[in-house]
């Protein structure tokens, strides 16, 4: 089955170009079976590769396998190959990319019903999934840095899907602008490492870079360029005001490309590069750092925020700058591991609140909604799951794998594991807010509104069912040794990082810790819950309406930090003026000058000789006269 | 035969530099200042001229015949160019009934 690990990236390829290039003529229907076929089909190729990798590790083999293509580029010392490589890492980004974009392309059917463009949206989706197996499966930066350009298109193509609309036009313009700064580091990171390595395979580097030194200045510089592309693509300080934005795509792109996948790229990629951050500790310390205040910063901005795709948005963020908190931490497979839970519980999240939009008749705002858990139940039970999974409360996944996070975090510094809870109180408070906020109490919304309110279609409903399964049960991924488990996805993705953990060390925290710190933080998630409902459900309190008087506070929070005004009046608008300046003054007086002013000098030597064709013959032969003396003064004097 | 060299050498060659010089020099100025184009080939006859005298005062002093040799080809060619020049005039003074060579300005640009 390794042998067919072409296929898996190729399926997703042919799905697009059927389902683009017949986008006017193919019925619905047959537009659905294909752009969810391609991608089941992928996924059952993926089960069995994962499922031979997986034989492997059992048996203690690292499981690594490299499937070249073809010859790409061959230029002097740049040798680049188009290939794949398997292992255990990329065996589960497989799974995750393949099952879950499966779900959601199934439920794209039942959300995307009534729009034009339905064929054009599953041509987009299959063409992201294709790009994003290529960043997985690559084996080397550059066809992973192809897949990495890739989901920033799709993302683009995507956010901007109701392109007419200009605002959704600007904010798919803001995500791409923003990706493409941080790919800008990532292709400086990649120069330096040719450089450095001189090649550019995973392979060929990872063992090379182990014999460097700790702290090798090369590293270094390499590392942080690498991290800040990661944050262009992960959304975090300073490149993360895109995300909520993008919100102006369909739901299941929310859920698809900013929950479960797309963002968690950057992750992904320095997962694979562990080796070289290990080696870098004041990158991991700028790493953990960025984590941590991305981390507080989102969860501040949620509390107030009254859009439900908005929250969503802020905790997504929220979740990205724990997971790269795990990473600054060295806890590499914890943070992997938040990358899995957190694609279960995100996507079921976002999916959820499209099924409410859906009901809802498109709209987002929560203060218009309440006491949906009558209309909508699956929808409700659901989402409560994934409410309580990203809230931390065991025995849902979320719990387990932000715990691995903080108790990496706790190790390491105690500072940073105090702003790790406080961050997981306020994502407790703002999630449970949002629930109480759409499913109970009394409903809000207009009369109209209500008379349309049903629950979802089951090709919407499906999906986020089994979701809310994988909610439930991801936490048995990695139950950690504390609580009797046996760690089955550390075991598991030991290969990957096996050079980082001999380098850094492995953590232990004993026993009585760690039970101490789960204690503490499973019933801290529970108490904001108590506190949200005591607000939204016993109080009743519905937020207030945009235009209301607010404390500073409140306000620095409802108006996101300012940080979309501070990057206007940084950056937005100097460049803006460089521009104008650019246009008005070098292009129109300087070039169009120069320009112009060659064209009139022409014209006008042209006017002036032309008057010495007079027609007078005796200007002619006087003028032959004095050429005739000139010529002879010359040889005189020369001669 | 020697003395009429003598004879001829009796006059510095100079003022046959100059003399010829101020011929040639009146020809030119002719050709530029008439209007007559009748006139202006006279002044091109007498420029000829001039170089004519020059190159037989040279041949004379330096006692080599290929100057005078040279005096019988300009000869011949002033003839041949009179005769072209005057059937050319001829032409013109029938088109536009006028000797003026201002009336020659249809190439005005």
């Amino acid at each position: 089955m390794i042998d067919l690990i072409w296929v898996i990236p190729l399926l997703p390829l042919i799905g697009f170009l059927v389902n683009g290039l017949g986008r006017n003529v193919l019925p619905k229907a047959l537009v659905g079976i294909i752009g969810c076929g391609v991608v089941l089909a992928a996924f059952l190729v993926s089960c069995g590769v994962f499922g031979q990798v997986y034989a492997l590790r059992q048996a203690g083999e690292p499981a690594a396998f490299t499937q070249p293509i073809f010859d790409w580029i061959r230029a002097g010392g740049l040798k680049v190959a188009f290939s794949f490589l398997v292992d255990p890492l990329s065996a589960v980004m497989l799974l995750i990319v393949t099952g879950i974009g499966f779900l959601i392309h199934v439920y794209s059917i039942g959300y995307m019903q009534h729009d034009k463009g339905f064929a054009r949206f599953f041509a987009y989706l299959n063409l992201f999934i294709f790009f994003m197996l290529l960043l997985v499966l690559g084996s080397n930066y550059i066809v992973m840095f192809i897949g990495w350009e890739g989901v920033g298109l799709c993302s683009y193509l995507l956010i901007g899907f109701w392109f007419k609309n200009s605002a959704y036009a600007g904010a798919a313009k803001k995500a791409f602008v923003m990706n493409r700064i941080g790919d800008l580091g990532f292709l400086i990171a990649v120069f330096l490492i040719f450089s450095t390595f001189g090649t550019l395979e995973f392979a060929g580097i990872f063992p090379q870079a182990a014999n460097m030194a700790m702290g090798d200045t090369t590293l270094l510089l390499i590392t942080l360029l690498l991290f800040v592309a990661a944050t262009g693509k992960s959304a975090q300080i300073p490149l993360f005001t895109w995300l909520p934005d993008a919100m102006a795509g369909p739901t299941p792109v929310s859920a698809l490309i900013h929950a479960a996948t797309m963002v968690t790229a950057g992750i992904y990629m320095i997962a694979r590069s562990n080796i070289l951050f290990t080696l870098s500790p004041i990158t991991l310390q700028v790493v953990a750092a960025v984590g941590i205040c991305t981390a507080l910063l989102a969860a501040a901005i949620a509390i107030t925020q009254n859009d439900i795709k908005k929250v969503l948005a802020y905790s997504t963020v929220s979740q990205l700058g724990y997971m790269f908190l795990g990473l600054g931490v060295g806890a590499f497979t914890g943070a992997f591991f938040h990358v899995i839970t957190h694609a279960f519980f995100k996507a079921l999240l976002f999916l959820g609140a499209g099924s409410v939009i859906h009901a809802m008749s498109d709209e987002q705002d929560m203060r218009s909604m309440g006491g949906l858990r009558k209309h909508l139940p699956v929808t409700y039970f659901t989402m409560l799951i994934g409410t309580v999974a990203i809230a931390g409360i065991p025995p849902l996944s979320g719990f387990f794998s932000k715990d691995e996070i903080l108790a990496h975090a706790f190790a390491h510094s105690k500072g940073l594991w105090v702003l790790g809870f406080i961050g997981a109180l306020f994502t407790a408070f703002y999630m449970f807010r949002m629930l109480f906020l759409t499913f109970f109490g009394s409903f809000r919304g207009s009369a109209e509104q209500k008379g349309h309110l049903h629950e979802s279609p089951v090709t919407m409903t499906v999906p986020l069912v089994v979701l809310a399964i994988l909610a439930v049960l991801g936490g048995l991924l990695n139950v950690p040794s504390a609580l009797g488990g046996n760690h089955a996805l550390a075991n598991f993705l030991a290969p990957v990082f096996a050079d980082s953990a001999a380098k850094a060390g492995t953590v232990h925290l004993d026993h009585t810790t760690e039970y101490v710190l789960m204690g503490v933080s499973a019933l801290a998630a529970l108490m904001m819950a108590f506190v949200a409902y005591r607000s939204y459900v016993v109080k009743g309190v519905v937020p207030a309406v945009d235009t209301a008087p607010r404390g500073w506070l409140s306000r620095l929070s409802y108006r996101k930090f300012y940080v979309d005004e501070l990057y206007d009046a940084l950056v937005v608008r100097p460049l803006n003026l460089l521009s104008v300046f650019l246009y008005r003054t070098v292009d129109r007086k300087a070039l169009d000058g120069i320009v112009n002013g060659l064209g009139g000098a022409a014209g006008e030597s042209g006017k002036g000789l032309r008057l010495l064709q007079s027609g007078n013959v005796g200007f002619y032969i006087f003028m032959m006269v004095i050429a005739v003396v000139a010529l002879l003064a010359y040889g005189i004097v020369n001669g | 035969m020697e003395t009429v060299v003598q004879q001829i050498q009796g006059v510095p060659l100079n003022h046959y530099i100059l003399f010829c010089s101020l011929i040639f020099t009146i020809g030119v100025v002719g050709v530029l200042i008439r209007r007559n184009v009748i006139i202006i080939m006279m002044s091109v006859e007498l420029m000829l001229n001039s170089v004519n005298l020059l190159l037989a005062a040279f041949s004379a002093y330096s006692g080599d015949p290929s100057g005078q040799v040279f005096v019988f080809f300009i000869m011949a060619l002033a003839a041949a160019e009179v005769a072209v020049g005057l059937a050319i005039i001829v032409m013109v003074y029938r088109n536009t009934r006028s000797v003026d060579i201002n009336a020659l300005n249809r190439l005005r640009g």
